[in-house]
């Protein structure tokens, strides 16, 4: 990070009464960079936003802006802007005026305003003529670009958005992520936006920042979440991980299944090792029984649910863990249910981790 | 099925067809009747002369109409604004303390108008309740607020205070709280989101309230006659006194239908402008 951040927040505390919704946080952000925080519901994510745009009083801590506190500037006196999960459109105003709102609070000329009104229309991919329509006419894809124009012709320096995507269906939804992730880079703005949707998260975002219970958990580029994790909590939030609960014996890994066989030397442990190792379901494959592999563990397909491009197996070993492999589509086992498969795996593969994750800052 | 099911639908909005009919509609066209015919007629026999329009303008009964028209229009504007704050309050901030005004202004309804009204005469009379007590501990004294327009309107926004709070609540209750977050968090000031989102979002709210005030504040009779003591004379005075004093139902019958052609013009206008479906809580 630079010497001096372009949003430093440092040591934020929000309680709600005795309700303590956000712990002492600490993040900072570069400028135009693409932030998103996921975490669960009550993780606290919705909160951070809120106090970022202001719209709640943070407890204790600062939030600045290019070194200038902002934490105690009221809503309409900051340069940040919040795209709602609703999206908040004013029902009462064509889309045009719905636009041009922040412009004119800002005295900007009516000529002026209509003008950058529909740059912003064409950037968001909408006809001109959407300008005189109202926003009942339109439909929740083309309200959520109108929403998005109303906030870039605030020109904020940050945009912060509270999950805009979850009311839409999925096609939409996939859609307007790429649009998103491409607005970003052509506006150069700095995005800050919620989900609980890791999925979603790793699509658009530069970096990731994972909340649990008013904490940050991780926070990272989406491939370091993605592969190694700090805690369960992270591992499970990208849906189906292979969690084997091991630990440390003589400096190597006993793994929880007893079925499995390390074949080449087996995985080096820090002593005294306690915890989970994480193997992701796509690099585990179907190999010939004790060879092939780093690890091998015989077991029984379960069940088999065709992806599309890729298919995924439930396995059972011998012990009776459950194991999610998923493989490109090409590679769909010949053996139907309950055929006897053994499935290898390699060293680098697997991601240890330790109980008692430590917290994240950045 | 679908005919029986229309035709139930008709049959059982017979009974209030037909009460409308007998109460509502048949004397407003005996009214209307009236209206037309002679002075001092009884009868609708008579051919009509329209002769009651020009005793009217010639006697100057249109300045009561006028009086009448604007002590209601400062009744509705005063009681607007009073209301807000309040209405805000119960609509967005007080919770479940709302039920508690609620209560506690529909109980002020539970007794007479008239008794309500007695009251307050009592209370502002020179002698009375207040300056009474005023004078005998302090030896202070003050003129009756009495028997003087700005106490009809009082009376008149007190009497009808619930007839713009509970529409007002409703039609704020409509605004988002998003909507109003959204535009302070675009820059909006606490001024620009109250005349830019909120009243506009709340309209059919203010709409409902401001006619109920003003309609019913145009028909009043008996805060004028109880607070004005007369000394004030609006058009539904003058209405009673053509009826009862002058014995001349075609006068008072012009009267009452230039007061319902006016009421209703003024009301149908802003009606036909904005969307009531919206307050009686169907989606917009």
């Amino acid at each position: 990070m630079v010497a001096q951040p372009f949003v430093r927040i440092e040591n934020v505390t929000k309680r709600f009464g005795r309700f303590t919704a956000l712990d002492r946080i600490s993040l900072d952000i570069a400028e135009g960079e693409f932030l998103t925080i996921v975490g669960p519901s009550g993780s606290g994510k919705s909160t951070l936003i809120r106090l970022l745009v202001g719209i709640d009083d943070v407890t204790e801590g600062t939030i600045r802006l290019n070194g200038t506190r902002i934490d105690t500037m009221p809503a309409n006196k900051r340069p940040t802007c919040m795209v709602f999960q609703s999206l908040a459109l004013f029902p009462h105003m064509s889309v045009g005026r719905n636009i041009e709102f922040p412009q004119k609070l800002k005295k900007i000329a009516p000529a002026a305003r209509k003008a950058r009104a529909l740059e912003l229309l064409r950037l968001l991919r909408l006809p001109e003529d959407y300008y005189g329509k109202m926003i009942g006419q339109l439909s929740g894809g083309e309200r959520q670009r109108v929403a998005l124009a109303r906030a870039l012709a605030f020109d904020p320096q940050i945009i912060v958005f509270d999950e805009p995507l979850s009311a839409l269906d999925y096609r939409l939804r996939k859609t307007l992520e790429k649009e998103l992730k491409d607005l970003h880079a052509r506006t150069g703005k700095t995005f800050v936006y919620i989900t609980h949707s890791l999925e979603e998260a790793m699509v658009m975002s530069d970096r990731i920042a994972i909340m649990k219970r008013g904490r940050f958990e991780q926070i990272d580029v989406a491939e370091a979440i993605y592969s190694r994790p700090v805690s369960r909590f992270v591992a499970s939030f990208m849906g189906e991980v292979n969690l084997f609960e091991a630990a440390e014996e003589q400096g190597k890994a006993r793994w929880g299944d007893a079925g499995i066989r390390a074949l080449s030397g087996g995985l080096a442990l820090p002593a005294g090792w306690r915890g989970a190792l994480m193997v992701r379901p796509e690099l585990l494959r179907f190999v010939a029984e004790g060879q092939g592999a780093d690890f091998t563990v015989q077991g029984r397909v379960v069940a088999e649910y065709a992806l599309g491009s890729r298919i995924q197996y439930a396995i059972d070993t011998l012990a009776g863990t459950r194991i999610t492999v998923e493989r490109p589509f090409e590679q769909r086992l010949a053996a139907g249910s309950d055929a006897p498969v053994t499935l290898g795996w390699d060293r680098d593969a697997v991601h240890p981790i330790a109980e008692e994750p430590r917290h994240a800052t950045a | 099925m679908q005919r029986l099911e229309s035709r139930l639908g008709f049959l059982s909005g017979l009974p209030i067809l037909i009460l409308l009919l007998l109460a509502f509609i048949m004397p407003l066209f005996v009214v209307a009747g009236f209206a037309i015919m002679p002075q001092k007629v009884f009868e609708l026999t008579h051919l009509p002369d329209f002769s009651s329009f020009a005793v009217i303008w010639e006697q100057g009964y249109y300045r009561s109409l006028l009086r009448s028209l604007g002590l209601a229009f400062l009744t509705t504007v005063i009681l607007f604004i009073v209301c807000w704050p309040l209405a805000y309050g119960m609509a967005k901030v007080f919770g479940r303390f709302t039920i508690v005004i609620t209560l506690a202004v529909v109980l002020i309804l539970f007794v007479s108008e008239n008794i309500r009204l007695f009251g307050w005469s009592l209370s502002l009379m020179k002698g009375g309740l207040i300056e009474g007590y005023l004078r005998s501990w302090t030896g202070l004294s003050f003129e009756t607020p009495l028997y003087d327009w700005p106490v009809i309107v009082f009376g008149m926004a007190y009497v009808y205070f619930p007839f713009m709070l509970f529409p007002l609540a409703q039609g704020i209750s409509l605004v988002p709280d998003d909507a109003r977050l959204a535009a302070s968090d675009l820059g909006a000031s606490p001024a620009r989101i109250l005349f830019e989102i909120e009243m506009p979002l709340a309209a059919p709210g203010i709409m409902v309230g401001s006619l109920l005030t003003f309609v019913l504040s145009a028909g009043a009779v008996a805060e004028a006659k109880l607070l004005g003591g007369r000394s004030v004379v609006v058009l539904t005075d003058d209405v009673e006194s053509a009826f009862t004093f002058a014995q001349n139902w075609p006068l008072g019958s012009a009267l009452s239908l230039m007061l319902i052609g006016i009421v209703a013009l003024l009301v149908l206008v802003p009606v036909s402008r904005v969307n009531l479906d919206a307050i009686m809580g169907r989606k917009r």
